[in-house]
Order: structure tokens, then sequence, then C-alpha cells
């Protein structure tokens, strides 16, 4: 059982920062919430706060390492330019995709998407955890800030979803691979 | 809240001037490997922080219209996400 490096780098970036991401999304929207509409002894609620800015800082961490590691280390290859008279076209998935009308939508929807949108859930989130810190328990009191600071939770969760669900049909038809190979196991024979 | 949403929208309507544009395309390669989307993020990413940085200068210790703002920053923030979505992007 072996992975090249570039299929590593695939799955650090989203089944390891993406997918926690979208899990810790959930969790901030109703940590958020409950937090800041329920009544609690004092000691318990600084507890809680602490936490829950522990949770977005990890939150805000995951995010922008995410795009930075989409955008700086896999793009590039996903993108790389085609040498001429190249008849393998597995090492180059933008060009894989494009070469049939089958699996081009993929690029021209799925990545032409991705590639914006997943820029919006670092920005949003870290805005969510600067007024998280400056207010924390106080926005109780401030229904339209707390009503504006959910809704730019929920809207990074549907923005990290949207490159995620892109990003895991992209590398359904056309894997990032190459690099060295990385063996896991060796196999048993049967 | 206002300047992440002047941020996403920036980066929106790079991301379309680029799209519509081809030299603009080329002046936002700000590094080779990534293309375009480089020039496009990082331009956003500097106004937000400008925008940020202006905007708690200026209301930082001062009581805001909230719900106002609010509804301003989702509007912006909505427009971004419809804007960033390839079909309405050849629509336009």
């Amino acid at each position: 059982m072996e992975i090249t490096a570039r299929g590593l780098w695939t799955l650090i970036h989203g089944m390891g920062f993406g997918a926690l991401y979208l899990l810790a999304c959930s969790g901030a929207l109703i940590e958020i919430y409950r937090f800041t509409t329920w009544s609690a002894a004092v000691g318990e609620t600084s507890r809680w706060e602490r936490f829950l800015k522990f949770y977005l800082i990890a939150m805000v961490a995951l995010a922008w390492t995410a795009v930075l590691t989409g955008a700086y280390v896999i793009y590039p290859w996903y993108r790389a330019a085609l040498p001429t008279g190249t008849k393998d076209l597995a090492p180059f998935p933008q060009r894989l995709l494009m070469s049939s009308p089958f699996t081009t939508g993929w690029h021209s929807l799925g990545m032409e998407w991705k590639e914006h949108i997943a820029w919006f859930a670092p920005i949003s989130i870290t805005m969510v955890a600067f007024v998280f810190f400056k207010y924390g328990r106080d926005l109780k009191n401030h229904k339209q800030l707390r009503a504006g600071v959910l809704a730019f939770v929920l809207a990074s969760f549907i923005s990290a979803g949207v490159a995620g669900f892109f990003g895991a049909m992209l590398d359904k038809y056309a894997p990032v691979q190459g690099g060295q190979s990385i063996r896991l196991s060796n196999g048993e024979a049967k | 809240m206002l300047a992440a949403a002047i941020g996403s929208f920036v980066l929106a309507i790079i991301a379309f001037a680029g799209d519509k544009s081809i030299p603009i395309k080329n002046s936002l390669n700000f590094y080779k490997p990534t293309g375009p989307l480089s020039g496009v993020t990082t331009v956003a990413i500097v106004v937000w922080f400008l925008a940020w940085g202006f905007l708690e200068w200026r209301w930082g210790k001062r009581a805001v219209a909230m719900s106002r703002i609010s509804r301003v920053s989702l509007a912006l923030l909505i427009l971004s996400i419809l804007l960033t979505f390839p079909p309405i992007v050849d629509l336009l």
C-alpha cells in the first residue's frame, strides 16, 4: 500500500484541514449561539469562554492552512502546463478534465468556483474570532451583532462545504498524483 | 464584519474582472505556479486588512448602527458568493 507525495498533500489538505474545519463549523454555530443566549454561573461561563476562544483560534488556523496549502501547494500541480507532445494526461489534472466533454464541467464549474469561494471561509471565521475575543459573553447584549456573527459562521460553513464537495469530486475524476512514492505498508499475499 | 464583507466582495469583483479581461488577468499573476488566483487573493486580503484597520480606527470606540451594518455586510457576502459562481459570471 503506497501513496504519492502529491496524493499525501491532497489528503492532508482535504481530509485533514478541510474536513476538520467543516466538522468544527457546526460546533461553532451551536456553541456561539448557546454561549451567548444561556444563563449560567460566572465561573462556568469563563471556562466556556476560554474553551470557545481556543476552539475559534483552531478554526482560524485550520481554515487558513487549508486555503494556503490548496492555493500554493496543490493548485500549481493541478494546473501545471502541458509540455508539447504529452500523451499521458494523468499528471495534469486540469488538462485531463478538459480533454473530455463529460468531465470538463468539473473544472469550468467546480474548480473555478472552489478556488475563489474557499477564501470566504477563513476571512469570515477570522472576523468571527475577532468579534468573539472583543465581546465574549457580552454578545448576549448585542443581538444584531450576534445574528451577523452567526450568519458569517454559516456562510463560512457553506463556502467550505462547496469547496470541499468540489475538491472531493475533482480528486475522484482527476486526482493530483506524482512525486515520490511513500510506502505505507507491505501487502500480504493471499 | 463590514471589513470582512468588503474583502470578500473585492475578491469576487477582482476574480470577475480577471475572468472578463486578459490584461487584468495577466496583471494578477503574482506567483506564476498559482497564476491569477495569487493576485486576486493577495489584493483582496490587503484591502480587507486596510478596511479593517480603517473601520476599527473610525468606529472602534463609537456606537454604530449595527442593524444596518449587519444587513450591508450580509448583502455584500451573499453577492460575493454569487459573483464567484461561474454560470453567473458567464451571464454578466
